[in-house]
């Protein structure tokens, strides 16, 4: 495992922020580490990095337990935290200048950096004038400046536009395939489960799902998509018959799908009631919902 | 020591283009090209100086700025300056998690303010001495070259930095603490004026408020003698000059540990 924990928490005074989450982030991987706003996510990363000490737990990242470990294992790690740090009166080239020699990287990695997030042609610019998209492209090039062998952004699509979340992706997808692990937080699903191998989701600083992408989908339980002339009628008509309701719309409900020959007798119940079925067919939920429902569960 | 100096490089590469840094050089490249033309303009005025008043009544001109208001605004400027570049740019954590020790990276910020301190009296000294001879050069009249008080010079602007760095260590941890630029400014200011007043006023304990030190290093500054002055005996090591050494000391190790303690934001 390249980043485990044990029982990690962390309060802000009394109120608990992070309670007791275990993270198992294997190595080559892209681990989407996902909740919603006010999660705990900034403040686990903040952790892992030992910029906040926990109040209880431990970290070990590449088998090296961090606080007695933190300048080696700070040197192969690469981070960008909430919004990219830069100093808004030096240049893009400045800004990594300043960081190779804290870092002792030479200038050719510099150059090769600015390649990179495609922006040596606008490396002389003062980065105060760069956009939302360059700055963060600029704090995605200030973490690969030391070759890290472990990359943790922290929301790195925030405030760009399609294509720059597009680009970001497939730049995490590039870093992976050198055989690095990227471990990315965000509040939204769909922006990571095009490129995550695994997945942490986390809510009220717990942990609430982790495991492949896979094993998120399997715990997706399948569910009868049933769309009539009525779906409250429907939807009387199959409680009286012991069926469970799982979600009533005006115009679909679903049922938790059990078996094939179940969707064969829904459909003949209704229809000997009277109640016209324009659509009865199994359907998933997608990704998006059931992060949804595992967030709201809490 | 490799994190120190690579840190240290950095605060450099980092201020180089701002206020902070060229503080350092146009403070006492103007107050000190100030005294030259007010000297070199009224030169009749000071024909018939003696050669030692001649350059004490030059060089009070630099050392009377710096020693009533300038040198303690400055240094609560240079303070905030250096952190400043950090709040604004919101690279704290980043700073925090670099592979360089967290003592290692507060302790070279601290030192490179001291640096910009260090810069500015070495040059107030040289430019005092530079200009002082220039003076005797370009007006004869003047009798700059019959005397010489470099080494007095140095001894004072040497003093004169000793006694700020009480107020350095303090300012530098409000500057840590509190990103505005008011608090750290506004509080460094009103203890300014009250060190001053404490200071002129003779109050007994004014060497034990470090906003008091670069007043009272001034009025300590000269050994008492006995007979005529033919020359000047500076006294650096004064009780305020300690006490200011002292709380800078507590201050800054204090400093790293509140720092330590408070989240990084």
């Amino acid at each position: 495992m390249v980043i485990q924990t044990e029982g990690l928490s962390f309060s802000f005074g009394s109120q608990a922020v992070v309670k007791s989450i275990s993270l198992e982030v294997p190595e080559g991987s892209i681990y989407g580490f996902l909740g919603p706003n006010g999660a705990g996510k900034t403040t686990t990363i903040k952790m892992l990095l030992n910029l906040l000490n926990p109040s209880a737990g431990s970290i070990r990242i590449f088998d090296m337990d961090l606080q007695s470990n933190r300048i080696s294992i700070l040197k192969q790690i690469g981070s960008l935290i909430e919004q990219p740090a830069i100093y808004h009166h030096l240049t893009g080239r400045e800004n990594l200048l300043n960081r190779a020699m804290l870092l002792q990287v030479s200038e050719q990695r510099v150059d090769e950096m600015l390649n990179l997030v495609q922006l040596t042609a606008a490396a002389g610019k003062k980065a105060g004038n760069y956009s939302l998209g360059m700055k963060q492209r600029l704090g995605i090039a200030l973490a690969l400046l030391n070759d890290p062998k472990l990359l943790i952004l922290d929301e790195p699509t925030n405030g760009l536009d399609p294509n720059g979340i597009i680009e970001i992706r497939e730049l995490m997808m590039r870093i992976v395939k050198e055989g690095k692990t990227v471990f990315v937080s965000s509040h939204l699903l769909s922006e990571v489960e095009k490129m995550a191998t695994h997945v942490g989701i986390i809510n009220h600083g717990k942990m609430m799902f982790q495991g492949t992408i896979s094993e998120l989908q399997n715990i997706n339980q399948p569910q009868i998509y049933i769309e009539t002339s009525s779906s409250v009628d429907a939807a009387n008509l199959l409680k009286r018959h012991h069926i469970a309701i799982g979600e009533i719309e005006e115009d679909h409900l679903l049922v938790p799908f059990t078996s094939k020959q179940q969707i064969g007798d829904i459909n003949n119940l209704l229809v000997q009631n009277g109640i016209t079925v324009f659509g009865i067919n199994k359907q998933h939920k997608d990704l998006e919902k059931l992060f949804l429902d595992i967030t709201k569960s809490n | 020591m490799k994190g120190f100096i690579l840190s240290f490089r950095s605060e450099f590469y980092k201020t180089r283009k701002t206020l902070g840094f060229w503080g350092s050089i146009i403070l006492p490249l103007a107050i000190t090209l100030l005294a030259f033309v007010a000297i070199y303009t009224k030169s009749d005025k000071f024909v018939n100086m003696q050669p030692m008043m001649l350059w004490v009544q030059f060089s009070m001109i630099s050392l009377g700025s710096m020693g009533t208001l300038l040198l303690p605004i400055y240094t609560i400027f240079v303070a905030y300056s250096v952190n400043n570049v950090e709040h604004k740019a919101d690279t704290w954590k980043t700073l925090f998690s670099l592979p360089i020790s967290r003592w290692t990276v507060y302790g070279a910020k601290y030192f490179y303010a001291f640096f910009l301190l260090f810069i500015c009296m070495a040059l107030f000294t040289l430019l005092n001495i530079g200009f002082g001879n220039l003076l005797g050069v370009l007006k004869p009249e003047l009798k700059f070259n019959e005397y010489h008080m470099e080494k007095e010079l140095a001894q004072v602007f040497f003093k004169l930095l000793l006694s700020a760095l009480g107020i350095l260590s303090i300012q530098f941890l409000f500057s840590l603490l509190w990103a505005d630029f008011l608090k750290p400014m506004g509080l460094g200011f009103v203890a300014t004026v009250v060190g001053v007043i404490l200071a002129t006023n003779g109050w007994v304990y004014a060497y034990l408020f470090p906003y008091s030190h670069p007043m009272a290093a001034m009025k300590s500054m000269i050994k008492e003698q006995h007979g005529p002055a033919s020359h000047l005996d500076i006294d650096i090591f004064t009780k305020d000059v300690y006490v200011s050494l002292i709380v800078a000391a507590v201050v800054f190790v204090a400093g790293y540990f509140i720092v330590r303690k408070r989240s990084i934001k």
